[in-house]
């Protein structure tokens, strides 16, 4: 299963780092990264692998909402479907 | 793939314009579920509900959880109950009424619909037993929704339904009068009635649908008013062009659910409902996406011209984005649950006779209005009668869902709570169509229904 995780939120140093550091930590492998500083605002998208993760796509959201807590930013795990239904024809 | 500026966009959806599917209903036949005795008959609708939708509300809410984009209801719609209970000799179907919500609470669906009656041309018996149960059975469970047809373009207007159903709304009220009436919140009254509908409280599973299926109403006013922001002082077709865009990208959401739903409760996927949906909460109201277009406010000229455009627009952009599209496919303007249309009826811009000229371009019909409790059940029913003969003539589905609170007169309020929201009572017009109503009879079918 493939997910996308969005990052947003006020930009500081390391957020990308801590992010790149929570999937690691759970086994989720990175596939795509993008990233932008929009007015201050920190965007940043990844597109990431769950076959090897050691949690569920729950279990990951808890986590990345802690982690988004801790450090001033919103974070979102989605299947990556709901954006490909919205956006390819 | 998706780009950054799209990912960005459904996020921003989600979390800022209240973009949701707004239910995930199952229809379910109960055409097996015919006996004698009423006491089988109850049980085995229990038995049926509680094992064809045993895992409806967990399959939202994993999907919900997965696709990050919330689900807000889980429903049931069953066979008209009329149908259901006219094997049995009992003289009150409010029992099967209580195994409909006993069912419904022990799945954990927050509605169930079909305590119906189809008399677009006539009664059988079943359907005269079953109307004459509505306003018990309403007051005496919590999430059951009751709809009686009472016309069609092919059939014309049974005029003794409309007589009975003002009756029946009123006794409706007078039972949950300590409630304002919100058992009239659960009632509909249908002209050109849809088997697939997937939104409440109109919901039932017609005859020629299958043993049990998945319909999808998605929903997201707040999406549309958003991006016809960023087209203000464009012309009228930039407007068209920018809420077919947005349709589509609700409606693949919905699709996406609906596939995915019937998949994993190994049932058939219906239908793509494609409606916008309002909310009470700020932001979710089509009121506001005509205002967004140009008007002052809701209600004022201009209203019903800019309410055609959006409700052709949404049919058009979500038509590409499903494979099968059904139900009541529009803009819906309930008025108790829309901020802008609640507000529309505070300030005087809206009133009820402006209400009648949208329902001709819009999905539905006079809904969710709170009007005078003194309102007269012929007066009702003349209501009943103008808003059947809009979708004979034109050749769609009308509904009325009044609400005549007990006590209450113009300039009150009455509070629903939930996403029934609150209402300003909305003035009628007194002068008597008693002699019309009393009349009886039908209203021949229009020349416009011999099509072959």
């Amino acid at each position: 299963m493939r997910i996308v995780v969005t990052i947003v939120g006020k930009d500081a140093v390391g957020i990308t780092a801590k992010v790149s550091g929570l999937l690691a930590d759970n086994g989720v492998n990175i596939l795509n990264i993008n990233q932008n500083i929009l007015d201050g605002f920190f965007n940043m998208v990844v597109v990431a692998d769950m076959a090897t993760a050691s949690v569920s796509l729950q279990e990951l959201k808890e986590k990345a909402t802690i982690l988004g807590k801790q450090i001033g930013v919103e974070i979102r795990a989605q299947h990556e479907d709901i954006f490909t239904a919205m956006h390819s024809i | 793939m998706f780009t950054i500026k799209e990912v960005l966009e459904t996020t921003r959806m989600i979390t800022e314009n209240n973009l949701d599917v707004r239910t995930i209903t199952m229809g379910i036949s109960l055409r097996d579920c015919s006996h004698p005795d009423i006491n089988v008959v109850a049980q085995k609708i229990y038995d049926k509900i509680t094992t064809k939708a045993e895992h409806l509300v967990k399959t939202g809410e994993d999907l919900e959880a997965e696709l990050g984009v919330p689900i807000i209801h889980k429903r049931i719609s069953v066979t008209p109950i009329s149908m259901v209970g006219e094997s049995c000799d009992a003289t009150s179907y409010v029992p099967l009424a209580m195994a409909l919500d006993k069912a419904a609470k022990a799945v954990g669906v927050n509605f169930i619909g079909g305590f119906s009656a189809l008399v677009d041309k006539g009664y059988t018996k079943g359907d005269q037993i079953l109307i004459n149960s509505i306003p018990e059975a309403l007051a005496t469970t919590d999430i059951v929704c009751s709809s009686v047809a009472i016309g069609s373009t092919k059939c014309g207007i049974n005029m003794d339904a409309v007589r009975q159903m003002g009756q029946i709304v009123k006794e409706t009220a007078r039972l949950t009068a300590a409630r304002d009436a919100i058992g009239c919140a659960k009632l509909v009254i249908f002209c050109n009635s849809v088997p697939d509908n997937p939104f409440m409280a109109g919901a039932f599973h017609g005859v020629t649908e299958p043993e049990s299926v998945i319909n999808v109403g998605v929903s997201g006013p707040g999406v549309v008013k958003r991006a016809l922001e960023d087209v203000r002082g464009q012309d009228i077709g930039a407007v068209a062009e920018t809420i077919k865009k947005t349709a589509f990208k609700i409606t693949r959401v919905g699709q996406l659910v609906a596939q995915e739903a019937a998949k994993r409760l190994n049932t058939q996927f219906g239908i793509i409902d494609l409606s916008l949906a309002p909310t009470p909460a700020v932001g979710d109201s089509v009121a506001y996406i005509l205002e967004e277009i140009g008007l002052e406010c809701c209600g004022g000229p201009g209203t019903t011209a800019a309410l055609a455009l959006l409700n052709d627009a949404v049919k058009k952009g979500g038509l590409m984005a499903s494979s099968y599209v059904g139900g009541l496919s529009g803009a819906f303007i309930p008025v108790s649950e829309d901020a802008g249309m609640i507000h529309a009826v505070e300030c005087g811009c809206l009133t009820l006779e402006k209400l009648e000229a949208m329902t001709c371009v819009c999905s539905v019909g006079l809904d969710m209005i709170a009007i005078p409790g003194d309102t007269t059940a012929a007066t009702i029913s003349a209501i009943i009668a103008d808003e059947a003969a809009i979708g004979m003539i034109n050749n769609k589905t009308t509904a009325v869902r009044l609400i005549p609170v007990p006590g209450k007169k113009v300039g009150d309020s009455v509070e629903f709570g939930g996403l029934l929201g609150y209402a300003p009572i909305i003035k009628v017009n007194t002068f008597k169509p008693d002699v019309f109503i009393a009349r009886g009879g039908r209203i021949p079918a229009p020349i416009r229904s011999l099509t072959n």
